[in-house]
Order: structure tokens, then sequence, then C-alpha cells
């Protein structure tokens, strides 16, 4: 049961305008990775945008996303429980690098104590052991890019949606850091859809691919 | 649908807006009217007719304060425009944001009536500048019999507003530059065989323009009605429309009340005309403009022209600094007779009692100065969020709501808001005058986060919600911290237009609060110059203190985050 | 029978309800602060009433709260503002040091308490007959709206290291602005200095002075102000910036002075330059002197509006300023200089004591070089005369 589901998906840049793709039916199971691939400007960061619940003011969107069997079409961002990987890592760029894990990490999780552990812990995994008071500026693309991923995936969603997250990477550090997202995101067991225009990318995901037209 | 909440906070800022802003011009704006046609029951009058309007025309002296009025409000803003678009084609790209603005702080955080008491002090017969050449090189061993202050043309009034209206137009003109690909349509022009000067007048202003044409309006209606600093560096016999008509609303003879209000509303015919003028005067450049760059002139020669106004805004900077500093030297001279270039004797006898005047000043100042910033920076933050969650870009309307008290001379209304004000059973204090003031203070605290504030990146804030921060986790946790710099670079600025301020404090304050701007104007007309400079270096120093304190804060709190730094100017 | 018994108890009651209710006035004011609207362009004044408050809050428990004026008018304006908005009490000005055209202008509209003088236990150090100085301003009769608090003289004021002998008439001043072209201005008219230049002109040129003691109708004044013009005309173009611009009050132009721009500054208080001096805002070769024929002379007021907060606390500081103590500390040239404007008759051998043990200066004139004191032209003449100053020169 446990699956992101879009129905009869269509969005317009404005009221009277034409949508952007023909209607969109999907379903995307837990514990795999669903590429949707285009080419751009056709509106796939539109649609994340759209099930993230982000779209900007202006566009007209149909249809409805359920997660796990509950309509969130109607729900604040927040309260989705749907994790995004941008193209850029978005780390903030006030906070150190632990904080914008601490940022985060779920409220479930009690205690400074418990927290900090939590968070270095998160660190540990993505290589960056001792970088929780580190400025987010000094890091490598790649080192901000996992750092970013452990943020998203400490907040516990509910499911996961990349916007090309490694586009933005030179082709060397992209293959490590593919592997490393992969690894992870499977390992959550929850559903989880990408956006990219790179062949590779949707090779490496292994998943279902759905071209957007 | 999830935009409710937004909306909701939309409409309660609107409302608190129009009922806060709006409502008390108009009101003003009512009083003032009703008194200008011969209304006015508290004197006896209660006829309408347009005798106010007769007195006025024959009272002494009003051709000639119209007149002085019209020449000193035009001139002194079309100079400023051309020294500036001038500077800004001579130092664009010698000099970066940051160094510019650092350059620019002290004349934007100046107060016009400490600036205008400086120099009044610098340019007169026994100025600091006379005495300095003399009698060496002048010979004068009394200073001469010569107008060089309140002139009866009024050119030492243009001037001081030339030194605060230059250091404004750089301001905003930098900003606007930094939306235009400069660099790239100066080489293209160039490459064309268009000398540098001309690509900066034939396509670099002409994308400007648009951009900073408001804060232009903004400062045609200052200039047109300024009391403080013409006050003091204006002509007095007649002085100009403004001045004049703020002596006959505090006149022994209370039925000159009556022409003062029907000047009030002529004051705001003035500018009114005077934009429509000036959108006249737009359109036949425009035109002219056209003709002129199609007939394809290079015009190589245009460099004396940028020399000639660069030189002209750093003549303008250096003598306000001057001014500045002639204020500080006065304030702990003794005796400091002509011609001495320096005092005679020192003391710190005007700074030693601050219980005997100074230091309530001081006070009052910080706290009216502390609560209106608090106040505007509040309403204006929860205007931009509103826009941000209600996800709608900013009406041309609204845009006018925040400009117009700028645009409408405060003269015009004051008077009129002050009965309001009484009627309201305010009577004339703290309150008032806090609220007065941030009547000006709101929109340029609005002008200057709106900016900033939109060229955030909104894909932080998406990044937020999808960590499951809600709407204000987002704005304390993300937006705000991430905004720092630029949210105290505005609340500076609103506090130094606060501290800056002076009819709406004389107007609500009942004459009850005295502020370092009043008490400062007030002096400037007494005979203890040690004592108004005591005055005008701390009505100089607060707002100098606050800019300071915006720069430094952020620098000192966010040393460790290299993605921010820099990121404030 | 009954009738002399009602007039005694009448009588008996009448004497101690006055003293009850000054108690009462007293007992109200404990914990006022009392606005006192007034002048602000001079320090010492400022100072004065600064040290008037600190004396009242340890006698009175009453602080004095100074708001500074440019001009006196300013407070006029507000009483008037307050009274169109309906606000009969609880007004923002309590005190208002008052004269003349001012005094008048409110008197006029209502918008005075009182009459309040009588009240005042300090009073009776008043000559209060008709006619004194303590009881009319600018010859309109005071009728206990208002109290007095100091004495002003006109006297000119020149640096004897420039000028030794100074023009001691209006005629002989001609002739040294003449000579000395540039070297001499009076406050602009719109000021009550420079009016009160003016109105010392007119009593000299005047060819019948008297008068000026009534109402300025059409025929006295084109008669009295002709030579006044004559004059005016021929001295004008041999002023400061040729008479086309003017100082704006009485401290500007002693700063002039001081700058060196002018060698003459103008005074309505004798001690004016000698407290200049001692605050090292004129060199201590200043001096000054009335004309030979005389100087006007006027008392200072105070006057409470109808609407004001704490009328009590404002009675107890008139009161205070009537104190033989406090018209003697105002009398020294370290403090004021201005002064008393009680009746030297009607002080006991102790209050007199105090006001002989004051100090003295170089700068402060003898009082044979203030001459005699000349009365104020009624106050329409001052009005007719700023208002034909205006038409006249004002382009």
């Amino acid at each position: 049961m446990s699956a992101l589901e879009l129905h009869d998906v269509a969005i317009r840049p404005c009221a009277t305008c034409a949508p952007l793709f023909a209607p969109l039916t999907l379903r995307v199971p837990a514990g795999s990775v669903t590429t949707i691939i285009g080419a751009s400007g056709i509106g796939k960061s539109t649609l994340i945008d759209f099930i993230g619940g982000h779209l900007s003011a202006g566009f007209e969107a149909a249809g409805r996303v359920t997660l796990n069997g509950r309509d969130v079409t109607r729900l604040p961002a927040e309260a989705r429980r749907i994790g995004i990987l941008f193209q850029d890592a978005l780390l903030f760029p006030h906070l150190s690098v632990g904080d914008n894990l601490a940022f985060g990490l779920a409220r479930s999780v009690h205690g400074r104590a418990r927290r900090r552990a939590a968070v270095e812990a998160a660190l540990d995994q993505a290589g960056l052991a001792g970088f929780y008071e580190r400025d987010p500026a000094t890091l490598s693309g790649g080192q901000r890019a996992r750092a970013a991923l452990m943020r998203t995936l400490l907040a516990e969603p509910l499911a996961l949606l990349l916007d090309e997250p490694f586009s933005k990477l030179d082709p060397d550090r992209r293959a490590d850091l593919r592997a490393f997202v992969f690894d992870h995101v499977r390992d959550r067991a929850v559903p989880v859809l990408m956006v990219s225009h790179d062949a590779e990318d949707a090779a490496a995901a292994g998943g279902p691919l759905v071209a957007l037209e | 649908m999830r935009n409710t909440e937004g909306r909701w906070l939309r409409l309660t800022v609107l409302g608190l807006v129009a009922a806060g802003l709006v409502l008390p011009i108009l009101a003003g704006l009512w009083e003032t009217g009703r008194a200008a046609f011969g209304y006015l029951p508290a004197i006896g009058a209660e006829t309408l007719s347009i005798d106010p309007w007769r007195r006025l025309w024959s009272l002494p002296g009003f051709s000639t304060s119209l007149s002085l009025t019209l020449w000193t409000g035009f001139a002194s803003t079309l100079l400023a425009l051309a020294i500036a678009t001038g500077f800004c084609a001579a130092v664009h790209g010698r000099m970066s944001a940051g160094q510019s603005a650092r350059l620019l702080t002290p004349f934007l955080a100046a107060p016009h009536a400490a600036l205008a008491i400086g120099l009044a002090f610098l340019i007169a017969p026994s100025g600091w500048i006379a005495r300095v050449l003399s009698p060496w090189a002048t010979g004068w061993d009394l200073p001469p019999d010569l107008a060089t202050v309140r002139d009866p043309c009024g050119i030492a009034l243009i001037l001081g507003l030339l030194v605060k209206e230059v250091p404004f137009f750089l301001l905003v003109m930098l900003s606007a530059l930094s939306q235009v690909p400069v660099r790239a349509h100066l080489a293209a022009g160039r490459a064309l065989g268009y000398g540098r000067g001309v690509v900066w007048i034939k396509v670099i202003a002409p994308q400007v323009y648009p951009l900073i044409r408001l804060p232009v309006f903004v400062v045609l209606s200052f200039a047109l009605s300024v009391v403080d600093m013409a006050i003091i560096l204006g002509p007095s016999n007649p002085p100009t429309l403004a001045v004049a008509m703020t002596r006959w609303f505090f006149a022994a003879d209370t039925m000159l009340i009556l022409p003062a209000s029907a000047a009030a509303l002529l004051q705001t015919a003035l500018v009114a005309g005077g934009i429509l003028l000036w959108l006249g005067a737009e359109r036949a450049v425009t035109v002219a403009g056209r003709f002129w760059i199609r007939r394809g002139g290079r015009g190589l020669s245009s460099g004396p022209g940028l020399v000639l106004a660069g030189a002209g805004a750093g003549f303008l900077m250096a003598l306000g600094a001057a001014a500045l500093l002639a204020l500080l030297l006065w304030s702990v001279a003794w005796r400091w007779p002509f011609p001495d270039a320096l005092p005679e004797s020192w003391s710190l006898r005007a700074w030693a009692r601050p219980a005997m005047g100074w230091g309530m000043a001081l006070k009052q100042t910080l706290i009216i100065g502390l609560a209106t910033t608090a106040l505007s920076l509040t309403l204006a933050i929860a205007w931009l969020e509103g826009e941000d969650r209600a996800g709608l870009n900013r009406a041309r309307w609204a845009e006018g709501l925040i400009y117009l008290p700028l645009l409408v001379p405060q003269v015009a209304f004051l008077y009129g808001l002050s009965v309001t004000f009484l009627r309201a059973g305010m009577t004339g204090g703290m309150v008032a005058v806090i609220w007065g003031q941030a009547l000006f203070v709101f929109p340029y605290v609005m002008i200057a986060l709106s900016d900033p504030w939109r060229a955030l990146d909104r894909r932080m804030v998406r990044a937020a919600a999808a960590l499951g921060a809600g709407p204000l986790r987002r704005l304390f946790a993300v937006k705000l911290p991430i905004l720092l710099a630029p949210v105290l670079t505005a609340a500076a600025i609103g506090f130094a237009v606060s501290v800056a301020q002076y009819l709406p404090t004389l107007f609500l304050g009942a004459g009850r609060i005295a502020t370092l701007t009043t008490e400062a104007v007030t002096l400037s007309s007494g005979s203890d110059r040690r004592v108004t400079g005591v005055y005008a270096v701390l009505q100089a120093a607060l707002p100098f203190a606050a800019y300071a304190a915006a720069l430094m804060l952020p620098a000192l709190l966010l040393r460790h985050r290299r993605g921010l730094a820099g990121a404030s100017a | 029978m009954r009738l002399p018994l009602l007039a005694l108890l009448a009588a008996g009651l009448a004497a101690p309800a006055l003293a009850d209710s000054w108690d009462d006035t007293v007992a109200a004011a404990r914990g006022q602060t009392v606005y006192w609207n007034a002048w602000g362009g001079d320090e010492r004044t400022n100072d004065f009433i600064a040290w008037a408050s600190g004396a009242l809050e340890a006698q009175y428990g009453v602080t004095i709260q100074q708001v500074k004026l440019s001009d006196t008018a300013e407070a006029v304006t507000r009483v008037i503002a307050e009274k169109a908005a309906g606000q009969t009490e609880g007004g923002a000005v309590d005190l208002i040091w008052i004269n003349g055209t001012n005094f008048l202008s409110m008197k006029k509209q209502g918008l005075l308490h009182g009459p309040f003088l009588a009240d005042l236990p300090n009073a009776k150090y008043l000559d209060l007959s008709e006619g004194s100085a303590a009881v009319v301003d600018f010859t309109i009769p005071t009728e206990g709206y208002e109290s007095p608090w100091r004495l002003a003289k006109f006297v000119l004021t020149h640096d004897s290291a420039r000028v030794p002998e100074p023009p001691r008439s209006m005629a002989a001043l001609l002739d040294w602005t003449t000579a000395n072209p540039g070297r001499f201005t009076h406050p602009a008219v719109s000021n009550f200095m420079g009016a009160t230049f003016l109105k010392q002109a007119l009593i000299e040129l005047a060819p019948d002075p008297a008068v000026l003691q009534g109402e300025a109708t059409d025929e006295a004044y084109s008669a009295a102000t002709e030579p006044l013009w004559a004059w005016y005309d021929a001295l004008r173009p041999t002023l400061w910036r040729q008479g086309e611009s003017f100082p704006e009050n009485e401290s500007v132009l002693q700063q002039m002075l001081n700058d060196g721009e002018v060698d003459f500054a103008m005074a309505f208080d004798p001690a004016a330059a000698a407290a200049a001096v001692e605050r090292g805002l004129l060199p201590d070769t200043v001096r000054s002197y009335a004309p030979e024929g005389g100087s006007i002379g006027n008392v200072s007021f105070v006057a409470i509006p109808f609407n004001a907060a704490h009328k009590e606390g404002a009675m107890v500081v008139a009161n205070f300023l009537l104190d033989p103590a406090t018209q003697a500390h105002a009398q020294d040239i370290t403090v004021l200089g201005s002064y008393s404007v009680l009746d030297p008759a009607r002080l006991g051998e102790a209050e007199k004591a105090a006001f002989a043990a004051l100090p003295a200066s170089p700068a402060l004139p003898s009082n044979e070089a203030l001459g005699p004191t000349l009365n104020e032209p009624h106050p329409s003449w001052m009005t007719r005369i700023a208002e034909d100053w205006a038409r006249r020169y004002t382009e």
C-alpha cells in the first residue's frame, strides 16, 4: 500500500494557457526509484513543485496527489512529509552544517544529547564526520549535496522527490554521489520520484521510466 | 485554499496601513482644506469663503516666496540628478558596491538639520572657510558683508539640498544599475565608436531612469516643501513658501492660520503640478532624445562634462564632511573669534551638563526612534510576508500607497492632522509623535527591505517547508536570519529617518516632545553655536551609529558564514 | 442688627477662605508637572527655569518641564488648536511666558484662565495700583490674567574695542551707519526685538510721543510714523546686506557681533551682554547702553491657558517667581541679571539686603547709563508698524 500516486495531474502556467503536459497518472511504489524524463522546459520541475506543495502563484493545477492512500493535494507543503532534493544543496547559509541537519531532524527525536548524536551519526554516514561546526559555504559541491540528502532524510519523509539532483556536479563526482544517494533512499523503503534529462541518471536509478510529453 | 492565511495577513496589514497611514493623511488634508476655505470654528471662522486665498495672495512677499520655492525645488532636483548621473558614470566599475555604500553612509545618515547648521557655519562670511583664508589670503580682518548664507536667491539652500540629495540619488542609482547590464552595454556602445559619457547618456541613463523615477519625485516633493533646511540656509525676507507657511501657522495673529492652510493646499498643488510638469518634460526629453540618438553623434568630447559632475559630487561630499567636522569643533570650543582658523580656547562645558538639556532630548529621540523603527519594521515584514504567503506580486496601487506619505508635502496635512489627533482625544505626546513619524519611516523601511526580500532564493523557503517547517518557523528560522543584514539596514534607515523628522515632531508633539532635531533647529536661531554644535553632533551621530551597527552586527554574528558575508550591501 | 452681623461673618470668613484656598491650591499642585512654554533661545533663562524647577520640587513637590519655543506664538497656536478640537480641559500648555500682542490675542479670544494674580500670596510685594508697570502689559490692563516675573529694558550693545564712541540717538545712529555701511542691523521686524527697535525709534522720532499711548488710529498713525519711515528709508541701504535680509532675533544678532559681522547687538535685557561675556559668547570689551533720551521698558508676564491641565501647579510657579528670594536670585548677574519686578517700598530689610549683595560686572550698565524708562506704545502700534514695514520692505 505504501506508494505515491498521481491521478490525472495537469498543470497550466496560467488559467487560460495550454497544459504543460498530457494528464499524468502514475504510481510510484516504495523502495524503488521511478524516473520521469523529458525535454527541458516541459514542466518536470513544476510537477515536482506541485507534488511537494510548492507550486508558484499563477499556476493552475488539476488532479490529485495521494501518499500512502491519503490525499495530500490540499495540504500545505510542511504537512505532506514529502522530502525534496533540489539541483542545488540549498543548505541554509546562516546555520552550520550540523545545525542544517538538526533543522531537518524530526521532532520525534527528543533531548539535546540524542539529537546531537543523531546528527553526528548522519554526518558520519555522509563522510562528513567532524563537520558539525563547519560553515556550509566552505564545503565542496559533493559534500554539500551529501549534507543536503542527510538533512532531507533526517526529516523522515514518507516520500522523496529528486529534482535533477546531480546535474550541477562534474562527471567523475556524479557517479559517486548517485551511488550514495540511491543506496540511502533504497534503505528507507519509501517511494522515490526523480526527474532528470540525463539518461545515465535514469539507468543508474534502475527503476521504471516515464516520459513526459 | 492554502493561501487563506496569507490573504488574512495581507488584509490585516492593508487595513493597518489604510487606517494608520492613509486615513490620517486624508483627515489632515480635509481639516487643512476646510481651514483654507474659511472654516475653523476654534478661531471663530465659520463661513466658507475664498477670503483666505485673497489674504494669502495679498500677504507681503507671497509671490517672491512662490517663485523662490519653484526655483530652489527644481534647480536642486535637476542639478542633483545631473551630478549624481555624472558621478555614477565616472566611478562605476572603479568602486565596489560595498565601498560606495561606506562612502555614502555618513551623508545619508546625517540629518538635514545638522548638515544645514554645519554648512551655514562653513560658508558664512564669518565661516570656517573665510577664517581659514583670512586674513593672509583675503585681507579680511572683519568678515565681508556678503550674502553667502540665506542669500535672496536661495543658492545656499540649493547647495544644502545638493549635499543631501546627491548621495541619495547615488544610492538609488547604484542599486538600479545593478539591474542593468552596464558593462556589456558600455562595451557594445564603445565598440560602435561612442564615447564613454555618451553611452551613459544615450544607453545607460534611459534604462536607469524608469527605475529611479519615484525617488526623483520624492526628492522633488521634498525640495519644494522642505522646512528645517530652508529655515537655516534659505532666504528669510521673504522665505520659501513652506517656511512662510510654517511661520503663519504659528503666528501671533491666529487668523493667519486660514491663509496658511490655503498655502498648505497650494503647496500640495505645487508638488502635484511639479510632478506633472516633470512628466511632461520627461516626454519631451524622450522625443528629443530619440531624434538625437538617431543622428548617431559619437561625441567623444563629453569627457569634461563627466569630470565636472564627478568633481561636483566630490566637492559636495567634501563640503558635507567639513560641515560635520565644524559642528564637532564648535561643540568643544570656548572662544573662537574671527579670523582664527581654529578656536582660541577649548572647553567641554557644552557637553558637561546633559541633565540641563541634551540628555533629555537624546532620550526622547532614542525612544521615538526605536519605537517608530520597530513599528515600521514589523509592519513592513508583515506586509512582505503576506505577499509571500498569498503568492502575489505587488500591485501598482500598493506601491503608490507606500510612496504616498513621501509625495504629499508634510506641511500640507500636519496641521490638520494635529487637530484630528486632538479631537480623537490623543493629546499631543509620545504616541502621536511616534505615529506621525511612522507615516514617513514606514515607506523608507518598506522601500529598503522590498528588493532584498524579493531577491531571497525562494527555494530556500521551499527546502525548509519540505523539511516540515511551518510558516512561522520558515519566517523566523530561515528568512529573517538569512535577511539579517538587509533587515538591519532597513532598520538603520528607518531610525535615521525618524531622528531627522522635524515638522511631525513640532506639530504633533504639542511642543512637549523635544527631540535633538527640534532642539537643534530652535537653537540654530540662538546665540550659542557651541550648544547648537552639541545637539547637531548628537543628531548626526545617532543615525551614524545605527548604520555602523547595521554594517558591523551581521559581520560579527555571521563572521563564520561566508555564504552571507558581503551579501548585505 | 442682622445685617452687620452677616457682614462681620462674611468678612471674618473671607480672609481665612483666601488662605484656605491657597493651601488647597498648594495641596492640589503637589506632584504636578507644569509645562511652561517659554522662549528657549536664551540658555541663561533655560538654566534659570531648570533651577526654579529644582527649588519648587524641594519646596512644593512641583516640577517644571520647559517647552522651549522659538516663538511664543507657537504656544498660542497650540491652545487654539486644542480649542478647535474641543479640548476644554487637560490642555498641553500650563503656563506661558507671554507679552503684548500674544496676551491681547489670547485675552480677547477667552483663552486665558483667571483672574488669578490676586490669589497669589506673593502678589503683596507688587505695586498693584492702576497704571503701575506690574499690571499693565503694553498699555493693556492685565486685570489679573497674568503675573509679572521679570523686568526688561531696551539696550544697545557694542564692542568698545572697535567702536569706542557709539551713537546715542537714532539720528546719530543714521550718521554712524552712513559712515560705516554694512556694520549695523536689527532683527527682523516680525520678531519682537526687531519691532522694539522700530518702536524705540518711533518714540524718539514721533512729533508727539504722547499719542503713542492711545490706539493707533489712521490719522494718528500716519502723522506719528512719517518721520520714522523717512529716517528708515535713509537707514536701510546702509544696513548689513543693504537691509535686504535681517537676523531672526537678538540671539543671532549677538552671535553676529561676536563673529564681527556687525558692530552692534541689541537686547531687551540690560544684563544680557554681561552674562554673554561670562559665558564666552562675547568678547570682554563689549558694553551696553541705552539711547540718551531713555529706552523702552516693560515687564514680562506669565499667563495660564483656560484649559491648562495643571492650573494649581502653574499658580504655584507664578507665586514662586514673585518670591523676593527668587527675584534676587534672578537679578544676580551670574544667573539671569534680570531686574526685579517687585516694588522696593514693599520689601522688608532682609529682602532688600539680598538685592544689595549681588555682584557687579564692567559690561553691566550703571543706572545712569540706562537712563529713564519709556512706556511701551499701545500694541496696535506694534501690529501696524510690523505690517507696514513688511509691506514697504518685503519684495
